[in-house]
């Protein structure tokens, strides 16, 4: 169980006046993820995933607020706790001087893997992810989603219990997304704890048991993906503006969804089912800011 | 503890040695100048008290060399640091920031004994005279310790690339010139004199010369190094548990 209390992440910065001003990543979050869930966290630019991700990697210190690892506490218990956890950063974050390989062996040596385990462990993992042939390249020389599928099965190296991934999947293709989604199950269907932070609503729809969604720092919706559409409404009718723009609006309901689509007056009317991103849309606000 | 200290150094020596013979040819350039211009050039027409010009320089360039190579060794960890963000990899490591710090430090010392020793062959190899002993050995250690340290602790703390270099420009330069390497600190007024005695460098160009002419090490010297050490490792380990959080 991962415990979240009253977390609170805040950034001094120059306002627009140019004035000290604090900057609120993260308002006091309270949440639990369950051992073996997969979570997501969801939220606009700058909701303030990437930051809960850090405190919980321990790459930045709360503000305020505790997060425990079962009875472990990272305050007191971090070496312990990093032994447990994988971190896949938003940003690629390898050692530039390093080869694929040297990239990797870094890794397991941090993580006291003998030779051995490392050598058998990196041509598994570089094999799935098709990248073998470039053990001995400089990372510099990989392609920017080849750099993706490396962070990802680097962190994977010492089989960690918890996995952190923080858009795992930018700027892949869709062949390799769906093998990451396969390799984030098969994690999943080994006891591995999952939390990740997505901007693709369908990764989160396909991999996800619960999400949180969050919102200039706060958690404004937790529950299962279904549970969010039937919240917010299962039926939604779209239909195209007079100035060419799309709207749309959700119903509770078929019967008022068709309804409410029978009496429109504007073309290109669809009828369907709610999904994870008109619950994000809704829940978030329909303009950017 | 000392296995991660181990992997810190490795991660360096990795990337020296996809690099030696470009680091070896290129350490040899700045000596083999100063050898020329300061030990044959001008050193023709200056005399000491004690032997050749050449017999004085070789310690003073041997200690701001080290100097140098040892702080510089470290100066790509800022981009590391902030460009990178490849030490991410340690902080979410099940290791102790420490050893690190100590990985670091130790690998920016190999290189500042791997450039010494260049010079010193060069040196004999441009007929100059000193003799190497078990201490000066040390105190060359001492010193690149030193600013390997102080290099880290610059990596760890500075903002932006552009205030690396400077550090070098404000601080380093006017070290390696002032600090007894090419000329003898006795005859300087004596504010300057006790300013330039209270930094490091001095007391290895110092140590170094004295050694080298077969005189007695002054244990002064060698407390002052052995303090600085110790001085300049307490800030690299707080400056490490403060850049973990
Ligand atoms: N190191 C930092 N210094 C100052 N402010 C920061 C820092 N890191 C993040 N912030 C601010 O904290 C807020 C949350 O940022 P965060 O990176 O957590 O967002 P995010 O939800 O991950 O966004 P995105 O989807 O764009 O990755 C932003 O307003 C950001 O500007
Ligand atoms: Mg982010």
């Amino acid at each position: 169980m991962l415990c979240l209390s009253s977390l609170k992440k805040v950034y001094p910065y120059k306002n627009a006046a140019g004035k000290q001003a604090e900057k609120i990543a993260v308002a006091d979050l309270n949440l639990k993820i369950a051992n073996n869930e997969i979570f997501g966290l969801l939220g606009p630019n700058g909701a303030g995933k990437t930051t809960t991700i850090r405190m919980l990697t321990m790459l930045t210190q709360p503000t305020a607020g505790t997060i425990c690892y079962d009875n472990l506490n990272t305050a007191a218990n971090a070496k312990k706790i990093k032994a447990l956890i994988g971190v896949v950063p938003q940003h690629i974050n390898f050692d530039q001087d390093l080869t694929v390989g040297e990239n990797m062996h870094l890794h397991g040596r941090l993580h006291h893997m003998n030779k051995q385990e490392r050598v058998s462990r990196i041509d598994e993992l570089l094999a799935y992810v098709e990248l073998s042939d470039r053990i001995n390249d400089s990372v510099r020389s990989l392609s920017g989603g080849m750099k993706r599928r490396l962070l990802i099965v680097r962190a994977l190296m010492h089989k960690p219990q918890i996995l952190f991934l923080d858009e795992p999947t930018v700027a892949l293709d869709p062949q390799v997304r769906r093998r990451i989604w396969d390799l984030i199950r098969k994690m999943h269907h080994d006891g591995v704890t999952i939390v990740l932070t997505t901007h693709y609503i369908e990764e989160a729809e396909a991999l996800c048991g619960r999400v949180a969604i969050m919102n200039k720092g706060k958690l404004i919706a937790l529950d299962s993906p279904t549970n969010l559409k039937e919240k917010i409404g299962k039926y939604v009718v779209e239909w195209d503006k007079d100035n060419g723009e799309r709207d749309f609006k959700i119903f509770p309901d078929r019967e008022t969804a068709q309804k409410f689509a029978a009496a429109l007056q504007q073309g290109n009317i669809l009828r369907r089912h709610s999904n994870l991103e008109d619950v994000f849309v809704e829940l978030t606000g329909r303009k950017v800011n | 503890m000392l296995q991660d200290i181990f992997t810190a150094f490795w991660r360096d020596w990795v990337v020296l040695k996809h690099r030696m013979i470009k680091f070896i040819l290129s350490r040899m350039v700045a000596p083999i100048l100063y050898l020329v211009a300061f030990g044959w050039g001008l050193g023709r027409s200056i005399h000491t008290t004690s032997g050749s010009y050449l017999d004085f320089l070789v310690p003073g360039i041997l200690a701001l060399n080290s100097m140098n190579i040892s702080f510089n060794s470290l100066a790509p960890l800022h981009g590391e640091r902030i460009y990178h963000k490849s030490i991410e990899e340690y902080f979410t490591a099940p290791i102790n920031p420490l050893s690190f710090a100590a990985g670091k430090i130790l690998a920016a010392i190999l290189r500042g004994m791997i450039s010494s020793l260049i010079i010193i062959v060069l040196s004999y190899a441009f007929g100059a005279n000193f003799t190497i002993t078990p201490l000066f050995i040390i105190i060359l250690l001492l010193n690149c310790a030193i600013f390997a340290e102080i290099g880290y602790y610059a990596a760890m703390t500075i903002a932006s690339y552009e205030d690396m270099g400077r550090f070098n420009t404000y601080i380093l330069l006017p070290m390696s010139f002032l600090c007894g390497t090419f000329f003898s600190t006795s005859k300087l007024p004596a504010a300057l004199y006790y300013f330039i005695h209270a930094l490091p460098l001095t007391h290895t160009s110092l140590l170094l010369r004295s050694i080298g002419r077969g005189e007695p090490a002054a244990i002064f010297s060698l407390i002052i190094l052995l303090i600085y050490t110790v001085g300049c490792f307490l800030l690299c380990a707080h400056v490490t548990t403060k850049a973990q959080k």
